[in-house]
């Protein structure tokens, strides 16, 4: 397969530049590939798919018949991040969740940034991610934000901006590791001729980020998963494995005597830090939803009192809510006293009077979304839709503002893609996971998330995306 | 190990030797039916009997045809107990412990799975695709085989190999009680061919008629039952499985075997004194149905024992658990 007839349609290109050479670091990427036999790639491609069938790397669908899985479609040629571009990302990165955490731990105590009038008050009070239950809970070392993710994407001119903050459960982190994985074996020879920033230490940070947690000597960590339909329930598997803790069901913790134990054939074993993969709705139904099955009653108690630690601390959904998004710079510059060193999306917030009426009257140039939504769902591009559903639209902003949010739709940067028997570009973004313990971690490179579908803007794997592998050069 | 995890491997276990069991007494049918075209009709009934699905399968169809039989018992995804839905279960019970089990366990009972499902789809009445059922006890094998090789022989191991000769016992002694019980009757057939045919074929479903063979060369059908039921070093004759299912019973929790700490390990230990020391003429005596029908019962009230022990554990449960309180 050939480069030559590849076209990037004026956008911006991760591997090719405007006059359609190869960057500087991607001249080797495209010989390789090139070099190879007639045939050869799609034939590694499809023993990709192979190898993901066989491992059983599926997701669940939401919405369709229960206990439908499919594989997160692969696609072999990586993304290519150049180093010095890496480490201003990753300065911004670190600079981001560090606020973010100082807000959050604010929020459910003094609440100075809301006096000192940075950030509305009835902003805060009326987010769907905020939870009364949690004021004045005081998180083990003091973090909130354990493990976020935190979605990067690339406009026409070049620029990187943050598109959203994901800090309740953010998933994919296995798929960085299975890209990789399927990478070395479909494509080895790419690795002799690259340096490559390696990112199969995720799990070891994890389980030390986790055990920092407690001040127990030797911890007992696990993860506790909603269960085998969960649509991210492969890698809850996958990374109790690849850590070696137990995977729990809520069913399996009980809170005795004000501890959280889980059952197991010889009785019961004390727990001391719960990586949670369920919503802070589901943890306990004596504080959040009563009619919870997936939860403990009793694990807030036991947590209130520090004798358990969760990993993302209840209440983190008040930083990710994509209203309060549009305040991370000025939240940034009140803790912190910096500028954001990666800015965000020009954001319209239909709470506003001025900016909802701007956002109705241009809403087919626009990205609408649902400000507690994440995965996709509910959102509309403006360019995309059609003139009844932006009708039906506008009616729900004028029935909800505060609810919905909009930004320019942003000609998200493209790499090349295997289509067939040749090379189309695909619009991506890119999520890497930042782990907060003791010091701050980010995965080198992350998650990079193509719209399959072509000329489609929407990334994410529940509406048809796929996946590459992302590489640091170092 | 979690008590739902153990639950898990028990049970992943035992769907895969109940489907391999299935296929083994569909497979030896179908050669049967083959010899037998002329001289009688077709026995399929006897199959669902051996299964004890008899009152599901009535509700579901008029008559026990050879189609309706192979369908129930092979691809009918409303029958908990058909191949499919057995290797449906089992895939679901590994998935929900595939940090526990080794990947290679896993990835085979998922290739399992999907060799299944695509099978499943098609009709099974011609000779190749008879080939299915000697693969589904391939499989069943292989994963034992992976299973030993893979996976530390710890707890989960054992749970693993309780789940499966459990299961085994059960079936073999299922379909000992099914034969016998029709065999039996025709007194005028005894010692014909026709005889010495259904009692090899017998023994082929349960993959003994070489090790029988070897220990008492011409078939009889009292030498037939102790073999399946009483012979120790068989691996699927019901006392080999009983004998191992007590070791690995005892192993989790390291006790001694012919003492006992809980109702699991008494049920069982008692069931195993019952066959060691119980002859095949008491047992004829007695009559073979009612034995198997009596060991049948005793070994259900093992598997609850089990469940009580380590499956469905209470707070309220006694000096064990809230010792781990401490």
């Amino acid at each position: 397969m050939k480069f030559t007839s590849y076209d990037h349609e004026g956008y911006y290109d991760e591997m090719f530049d405007l006059s359609a050479l190869p960057r500087p670091n991607a001249v080797l990427l495209m010989q390789k590939i090139q070099s190879l036999p007639d045939g050869e790639l799609k034939k590694r491609q499809h023993a990709a798919e192979a190898v993901l069938l066989d491992k059983g790397v599926t997701f669940g669908v939401y919405g369709d018949e229960v206990g439908i899985e499919r594989i997160f479609p692969f696609d072999s040629i990586p993304r290519l991040i150049e180093m010095s571009e890496w480490d201003r990302i990753e300065r911004g990165l670190r600079q981001r969740v560090i606020a973010l955490n100082m807000f959050i731990d604010d929020i459910y105590h003094g609440q100075k940034i809301i006096k000192d009038g940075a950030v509305p008050a009835e902003l805060v009070f009326s987010s769907k991610g905020f939870r009364s239950q949690c004021m004045g809970l005081n998180p083990p070392k003091g973090i909130w934000c354990h493990v976020s993710g935190i979605d990067l994407v690339r406009d026409r001119d070049g620029t990187i901006y943050v598109l959203e903050d994901n800090l309740r459960c953010p998933s994919g982190v296995a798929y960085v590791l299975g890209n990789r994985y399927l990478m070395k074996r479909t494509l080895p020879e790419l690795f002799e001729a690259y340096r490559i920033r390696p990112v199969d230490d995720y799990p070891s940070r994890l389980l030390e980020t986790l055990q920092y947690l407690s001040n127990v000597s030797k911890p007992t960590v696990v993860i506790l998963t909603p269960g085998i339909y969960n649509s991210a329930y492969f890698e809850h598997s996958f990374l109790a494995q690849q850590m070696g803790v137990e995977l729990v069901e809520g069913r399996d913790l009980v809170v005795a005597g004000g501890w959280v134990h889980m059952r197991t054939t010889k009785g019961l074993q004390r727990v001391d830090v719960i990586y949670r993969r369920i919503d802070d709705d589901f943890l306990d139904p004596r504080v959040f939803r009563s009619d919870s099955q997936l939860g403990i009653p009793g694990l807030m108690e036991a947590y209130s009192q520090g004798r358990v630690a969760l990993a993302n601390a209840p209440g983190t959904g008040i930083a990710d809510d994509k209203v309060i998004y549009a305040y991370v710079p000025k939240i940034i510059k009140y803790y912190l006293g910096e500028e954001p060193i990666l800015p965000n999306v020009p954001t319209y917030l239909c709470c506003d009077p001025k900016d909802r009426t701007y956002v109705l009257d241009n809403l087919d140039r626009l990205v609408v979304k649902v400000a507690a939504e994440s995965g996709g769902y509910g959102m509309l591009i403006g360019p995309h839709a059609t003139r009844q559903e932006l009708t039906e639209y506008a009616e729900r902003i004028e029935a909800d503002p505060r609810n919905y949010l909009a930004q320019p739709t942003l000609a998200l940067s493209r790499v090349p893609c295997i289509v067939e028997d040749h090379f189309e570009g695909r619009h991506v973004d890119l999520r890497p996971y930042i782990l907060c313990g003791s010091d701050v971690y980010i995965t080198p490179g992350g998650l990079t998330r193509v719209a399959l579908i072509k000329g489609s803007l929407v990334v994410n794997s529940s509406q048809g995306g796929g996946s590459k592998d992302t590489w640091v050069l170092a | 190990m979690l008590s739902r995890v153990a639950n898990n491997i028990y049970w992943m276990n035992r769907y895969i030797e109940r489907a391999e069991n299935y296929s083994r007494f569909i497979d030896v049918n179908l050669n049967l039916t083959l010899d037998l075209r002329e001289e009688t009709v077709e026995q399929w009934e006897p199959l669902v009997m051996a299964t004890g699905d008899e009152q599901r399968f009535k509700a579901q169809f008029s008559g026990a045809t050879r189609e309706h039989v192979l369908y129930f018992l092979t691809a009918d995804p409303k029958n908990p107990n058909s191949i499919l839905s057995c290797l449906l279960a089992a895939r679901e019970n590994a998935r929900s412990v595939r940090e526990i089990i080794s990947s290679e366990m896993w990835e085979h009972v998922n290739r399992f799975y999907r060799m299944v499902k695509d099978a499943a789809v098609k009709t099974f009445d011609t000779p190749r695709q008879r080939g299915f059922f000697g693969e589904v006890k391939q499989a069943s094998h292989l994963f034992v085989g992976i299973t030993d090789a893979t996976m530390s022989h710890g707890q989960g191991w054992h749970f693993g190999r309780l789940g499966r000769l459990l299961e085994r016992a059960d079936k073999t002694s299922r379909i000992l009680d099914v034969k016998y019980f029709f065999l039996l009757p025709s007194v005028q057939a005894v010692g014909s061919s026709l005889d010495d045919i259904q009692w090899a074929a017998l023994l082929k479903s349960t993959s003994a008629l070489e090790m029988y063979r070897k220990r008492y060369g011409r078939i009889a059908p009292y030498q037939v039952a102790e073999f399946l039921v009483l012979n120790p070093e068989f691996p699927r004759a019901i006392h080999y499985c009983l004998i191992k299912s007590e070791e690995s019973l005892h192993a989790i929790l390291g006790s001694e075997v012919g003492r006992f700490e809980n109702v699991a390990e008494k049920r069982l230990g008692r069931l195993v004194a019952d066959v060691t020391y119980v002859s095949i003429e008491e047992i004829m005596s007695e009559g073979l149905h009612e034995f198997l029908d009596n060991f049948q019962t005793k070994l259900n009230y093992v598997g609850d024992g089990i469940a009580e022990t380590f499956f469905t554990l209470r707070l309220d449960e006694g000096p064990r658990s809230l010792e781990m309180l401490q």
